[in-house]
């Protein structure tokens, strides 16, 4: 086990893959000479080379198109895009190619793909720069999501990722990237599909992934001290989504709070609490509440886009009324 | 009937001028209307047809009272058009027709949400529950579940969730109230002063008697006691030096480690009842109709009052039980049932029940027996009394312990008997913990 940032598990993920397997080959923006908008790529550049490190021009659409005629051809890229926001400029591509080459060619090519982008708001980069569509994604069959909150998670998701011959989407969240944790070392690789049970406990589940993941392990400690056991279910992916391990912990505690950085309605939310009543509905002793960001395109200033997203205080009450509605300690 | 004048309180139709059927149009007048000041003409405020009359011509009715009803739908219109309501209020609920003269149909209204509670603030990030009103009791779907599995109708059960929901708990202190619970109450013959003016001066307006509807417990409290009134009781008391027991106690309770939980009296009347009870097995019964069950386990029974009523968990074996593991028993029965939390396991196959009040003060009282079990001690507050000691007046502190027995199981010398072993048990109280 190590300590480390999450950008520095990705980083050290991402070469280890690289000397693994001289297939994987990295393109995006900024990735190469400035090492990285977010510096996850340092270095990697003088090390591996221009072959393996691309830069590229401004063009998400062309570069995207790119890496999944390279992948067809044999070829494993990780492309990065700088955010999740301008991925919509790739939309076609992804949803249109990278997620239905296998299918739509027979099983004749596959697109062992991985795209990185990092999503989420709170650094006053504008309602353009702060968006969290995953969900746009998540909903698209042929393509994998996944959205590590942990380093740790950010090294095994990322590995199977890399190792996966179906395209993936790693979430990552530019919240995240300085928090640290421990890191299994040597090959630390995650079956994606799976959640975590990042916190156990028996009073009601808390569903989140990404920062909004990290939120609740957070709050979920410092409930303890008020009586109140919260067992926080860590998606790590949204495609597949592990209805399993969700329903089993809302089976055990009867309630349930989704913590969601997205919007609230048609988001990742909407489709862990349509799960929960399929697969828990005798077990809900409250209706399943969802905490998400406020339905407006993202403000620039910094007070208003904090009350526009999700924080603990507003999980804190809302897992309240949540306990309050069925007499939670009366 | 509008306010035509700022002192009129009732108006007379003097004479209908639309009829029903007629188109009418805003401005058009209506009727003409005899005030207290003067006959005066009403126009209509809006367009539509007049469906009915509600106020025929000559009738007098107070302000406010509708007098007739105008619609806003087009009878007349293409056959596509749904069938037009019959007032403005229900043409909120009318689908949108796309056929129908746009002039006349109104903006539908949208059914509002209701909140699931009054005080709920909804913040854009975390909605709260869209709740229609609803056509039956609500009820959560693990309440409902809960219900089915142990037979409880949820017809009995007031929802304490929001909106009136029925939830887990409601069903859970159901569950809890199936248990006999022990009333301790009062000769209820005997009415108290106060009690006894109440029913003499009968209540003369609403504002005098406020109502409580009954919660489930209550009811099933109500229920259970009105059953155990069928069993002859009787009681009988006695007195308790209590010095030994609590000197007892003292001592055992410094000798605890801090961990445990302190033994109160209640933990040594439940041993010392459970010893006595193994020696008088006639007691450690219950009424079965047509015969007479001994119990050959010894449960025991606590009286616990929560705000919404009385519960009696159960100590189950409290003779096998040593005081420090009784004490814990107690201990998290009281809590488990002040949090709502009984099991099914807790409240059943009690064979015996105590009921404490010592705590509030209480020197004497009889308690109800908990049907079907054969008796219940009642134990009073240990406070200094005035005793005679070999002929002199001195100062020990007692306290009065009353078994009230079914009559149809034991008599009097029996209960007597035990009552007798159980008090030198509580006044030589080594014999509790050997």
């Amino acid at each position: 086990m190590t300590e480390m940032t999450y950008r520095q598990a990705l980083h050290d993920t991402i070469r280890a893959e690289m000397l693994r397997d001289e297939r994987v080959f990295l393109i995006g923006e900024e990735i190469g000479v400035f090492e990285g908008s977010y510096k996850i790529t340092t270095g990697l550049l003088a090390e591996f080379g221009p072959r393996r490190v691309r830069d590229t021009p401004i063009c998400e659409e062309g570069f995207v198109g790119a890496a999944i005629g390279a992948a067809m051809l044999g070829l494993r890229p990780i492309v990065e895009i700088m955010t999740i926001n301008f991925s919509l400029l790739a939309i076609d591509q992804i949803v249109n190619h990278a997620a239905k080459m296998h299918a739509m060619f027979g099983g004749q090519v596959s697109v062992p793909l991985v795209i990185r982008m990092p999503g989420g708001g709170g650094q006053q980069l504008g309602a353009t720069h702060s968006q969290n569509i995953e969900v746009y994604y998540a909903h698209v069959p042929g393509l994998k999501v996944v959205a590590p909150s942990t380093p740790a998670d950010a090294k095994g998701l990322l590995a199977a990722a890399v190792r996966d011959d179906d395209p993936v989407l790693i979430v990552e969240n530019l919240a995240l990237y300085n928090t640290r944790g421990d890191v299994p070392d040597g090959d630390h690789v995650l079956e994606i599909g799976t959640a975590a049970i990042a916190k156990e406990g028996t009073d009601i589940t808390v569903v989140a992934y990404s920062r909004a993941a990290a939120i609740a392990v957070d709050v979920a400690r410092r409930l303890e001290d008020e009586g109140i056991s919260i067992e926080v279910v860590d998606l790590r992916s949204l495609r597949p989504l592990d209805r399993s391990t969700i329903c089993a912990s809302v089976r055990k505690t009867t309630r349930a709070v989704v913590l969601e950085d997205d919007w609230l309605s048609y988001g990742v939310g909407a489709e862990i609490a349509a799960t929960i009543q399929e697969g828990a509905f005798d077990f809900l002793d409250a209706p399943v509440r969802r905490v998400a960001a406020a339905e407006v395109p993202l403000p620039y200033a910094k007070s208003l886009e904090s009350a526009a997203l999700p924080d603990a205080a507003a999980l804190v009450k809302v897992v309240h009324d949540t306990l309050d509605a069925t007499r939670f300690g009366r | 009937m509008p306010r035509l004048s700022d002192t009129m309180t009732e108006g007379t139709i003097v004479r209908w001028l639309k009829h029903p059927g007629d188109l009418v149009k805003k401005g058009d007048v209506l009727v003409e209307i005899e005030t207290d000041k003067a006959t005066m003409d009403l126009e209509a405020y809006e367009e539509g047809i007049l469906k009915a009359i509600l106020v025929g011509q000559g009738e007098t009715v107070p302000i406010g009272r509708p007098i007739a009803v105008i619609g806003v739908g087009d009878e007349t219109a293409s056959p596509a058009t749904t069938a037009p309501s019959s007032s403005v209020e229900a043409a909120a609920l009318s689908p949108t027709v796309p056929s129908a003269p746009a002039s006349e149909l109104p903006e539908p209204t949208a059914i509002a949400p209701e909140s699931s509670r009054r005080d709920l603030d909804p913040t854009p990030m975390s909605p709260p529950v869209f709740m229609a009103a609803p056509l039956a009791t609500l009820t959560s779907p693990l309440a409902r579940s809960l219900a089915k599995r142990n037979d409880i109708d949820l017809d009995t059960i007031t929802g304490s969730g929001p909106g009136g929901r029925i939830v887990r708990a409601d069903v859970e202190a159901a569950i809890a109230c199936l248990a006999p619970p022990n009333a301790s109450s009062e000769n209820p013959n005997s009415a108290t002063p106060d009690e006894a003016a109440l029913t003499r001066r009968p209540s003369t307006s609403e504002d005098d008697v406020e109502e409580i509807p009954l919660t489930t417990i209550r009811r099933l409290t109500a229920e259970r006691l009105s059953e155990s009134a069928k069993a002859p009781h009787f009681s009988l008391t006695s007195v308790v030096d209590a010095e030994p027991l609590l000197a007892l106690r003292s001592e055992i309770n410094e000798s605890l480690t801090t961990d445990r939980e302190r033994i109160s009296v209640t933990d040594l009347l439940l041993k010392a009842c459970a010893t006595t009870l193994r020696a008088h097995p006639e007691v450690n019964a219950a009424w079965g109709v047509d015969k007479i069950l001994r119990h050959r386990r010894i449960n025991i029974g606590i009286a616990v009052g929560l705000p919404d009523g009385l519960v009696v968990p159960v100590v189950h074996d409290v003779d096998r039980l040593s005081l420090t593991e009784i004490a814990h028993e107690a201990h998290l029965l009281a809590e488990r049932a002040r949090a709502g939390r009984l099991l099914l396991e807790d409240i059943g196959g009690g064979t015996f029940t105590l009921s404490n009040l010592g705590m509030f003060g209480v020197d004497h009282f009889t308690a109800v027996i908990n049907p079907p079990q054969a008796a219940i001690l009642a134990v009073g507050v240990a406070k200094p009394e005035a005793v005679v000691r070999r002929g002199q007046v001195v100062a020990r502190t007692t306290m009065k312990a009353t078994l009230s027995i079914d009559h149809r199981i034991l008599d009097g010398a029996t209960a007597a008997k035990f009552l007798a072993d159980l008090v030198r048990l509580l006044e030589h109280p080594l014999g509790i913990v050997t």
